[in-house]
């Protein structure tokens, strides 16, 4: 009887503590003072968690540029993992403000939010080992052994349009695939440019991949906020004034330049090339 | 409501995972049978692999099973099971983990049935000069099977919801539609909600029919 009292009350002390941590929470978001962004998390180049607690990517540069023009300083934002699967859920619930997560514009995704950009123009790409030379064209991938992330939309492309005679290897993260790649099991891992620029960017890969340079798809990143939030046209402004004083130039080459990776011009807002 | 529906195969999708459950099923109820029988052998050596193998490879999460079947059997080791394109070899292989890693259950549930056969009926069998493999296939096996066959259906049912799984290493079951379909659609609770169904089709007939096999064929004691 006294260990179940004992365990009453600390199951009591236990939700206590945690109530009022979440009531400490709740406090800061209503403050008004800061702003909550959803990127990714593990997209080295693009948006990534380091070890340390930093944020680094493309996608992590714009958010901040843009925050800025908000009006909220960089000590203001709360980053937000904002998975593929859960971006437009955590829109509608309102749980970020915006969304900057290689985040492709299309009808579907169109229906549930809203997009302000685009402001990048990725396409599907092959990445291959360096000194790879049977992968010239597109054309050469049908033979070959290629590596997505599974149900992704560049794995649907494979399946449907891109190889349908090839075989995928689909994995839950890119970094088997690289695996893969490294032990020649795997001839080429694909999916958008931008994603593989920032893998063959990395440190420990550098000199050992290149980007076939093959346009398979067109992928519009925007900047997903909630459905008809007024949000879309402060954020179109910022893009705009990011692309005329060069800060668009310098986060790309600043994230995607060492791989050799030829990016497109600026999109333009508003313009969605299909 | 349902329209984003249209171009999916669902059905081949849930037919790939009644597939692996299947195989799986049939190769861990033999391997865990052969590892139920070494651990009450009376060969030291095999009582503690049979322990061993339990105790390590049910503790490992299933993932990494299946994923070191790819990375490391496969990517490493070229292990390709007989297979030359990705599709069989992935199947092949994560039938193999699900195999390893199930069979630590069927062990298990199986050995916990051994002991509910009375101890003298194994000492009559030995009196009257039947060997270990003898005791253990004419008296003591066909009786655990018979009152362990709810826990295998606890088992079997763990097994069928395991089987997603395999879509970390790209087997084209109902998870990896499912994941696709999530990509495309932009409908996440409500494909989450219809792969859901689809799992209670598969295991709620199942545990219902195994429950009353093993009403019917328990040992009355």
């Amino acid at each position: 009887m006294k260990t179940l009292k004992a365990s009453v009350a600390a199951a009591a002390a236990l939700a206590l503590a945690l109530s009022v941590a979440a009531c400490g929470e709740g406090g800061d978001g209503d403050a008004g003072s800061k702003i909550t962004i959803g990127i990714k998390y593990d997209q080295p180049g693009l948006g990534l968690k380091t070890p340390d607690g930093k944020y680094t990517g493309f996608d992590v540069d714009v958010a901040t540029y843009i925050a800025k023009e908000l009006g909220y300083e960089p000590g203001d934002i709360e980053w937000k993992e904002a998975k593929s699967a859960d971006r437009e859920t955590l829109l509608q619930r309102g749980d970020v403000d915006f969304i900057a997560a290689s985040y492709s514009i299309n009808d579907e995704r169109a229906k549930k939010v809203d997009f302000a950009g685009p402001y990048l123009l990725a396409h599907q790409d092959v990445l291959i080992r360096a000194d790879d030379t049977t992968i010239t064209k597109p054309e050469d991938l049908s033979d070959k052994r290629l590596c997505s992330v599974t149900g992704s939309t560049s794995a649907q492309n494979v399946k449907a349009e891109i190889a349908p005679e090839a075989q995928l290897q689909e994995y839950g993260g890119y970094s088997e695939c690289l695996t893969g790649l490294e032990n020649r099991v795997i001839d080429a891992l694909t999916t958008d440019d931008s994603i593989l620029a920032g893998y063959a960017a990395q440190e420990q890969f550098k000199g050992k991949f290149k980007l076939g340079g093959f346009k398979l798809s067109n992928e519009n990143y925007g900047i997903g906020v909630q459905k008809g939030s007024d949000l879309t046209e402060k954020i179109n402004t910022a893009l705009e004034k990011m692309v005329q004083d060069g800060s668009w130039e310098s986060y790309v080459q600043k994230n995607f330049g060492p791989a050799n990776y030829k990016n497109e011009p600026a999109p333009k807002i508003g313009v969605v090339v299909d | 409501m349902f329209d984003f529906l249209e171009g999916y195969d669902l059905l081949g999708a849930f037919w790939v995972t009644v597939q692996l459950t299947v195989y799986s099923a049939i190769g861990s109820l033999i391997w865990g049978t052969l590892l139920a029988a070494m651990r009450v052998s009376p060969v030291p050596l095999m009582r503690g692999f049979g322990t061993a193998y339990v105790n390590i490879v049910r503790n490992i999460p299933l993932t990494v099973i299946i994923v070191f079947t790819s990375l490391g059997l496969f990517q490493t080791l070229n292990v390709s099971l007989g297979a030359d394109d990705f599709t069989t070899i992935n199947f092949r292989l994560a039938v193999l983990g699900l195999i390893a890693y199930t069979a630590a259950f069927v062990c298990e549930a199986l050995r916990s049935g051994i002991n509910t056969v009375p101890v003298g009926q194994v000492e009559a069998a030995r009196a009257i000069g039947l060997s270990f493999p003898q005791v253990l296939r004419l008296i003591v096996l066909p009786q655990a099977f018979r009152s362990v066959v709810g826990p295998l259906a606890n088992v079997l049912i763990a097994l069928t919801k395991n089987t997603t799984v395999a879509a970390a290493i790209g087997v084209a079951e109902a998870a990896l539609l499912m994941r696709e379909m999530i990509e495309n659609e932009a409908q996440l609770i409500l494909i989450s909600a219809i792969f859901a169904v689809g799992f209670i089709c598969l295991t709620l007939p199942t545990g219902l029919f195994l429950g009353w096999v093993a009403k019917k064929v328990a040992v009355k004691r």
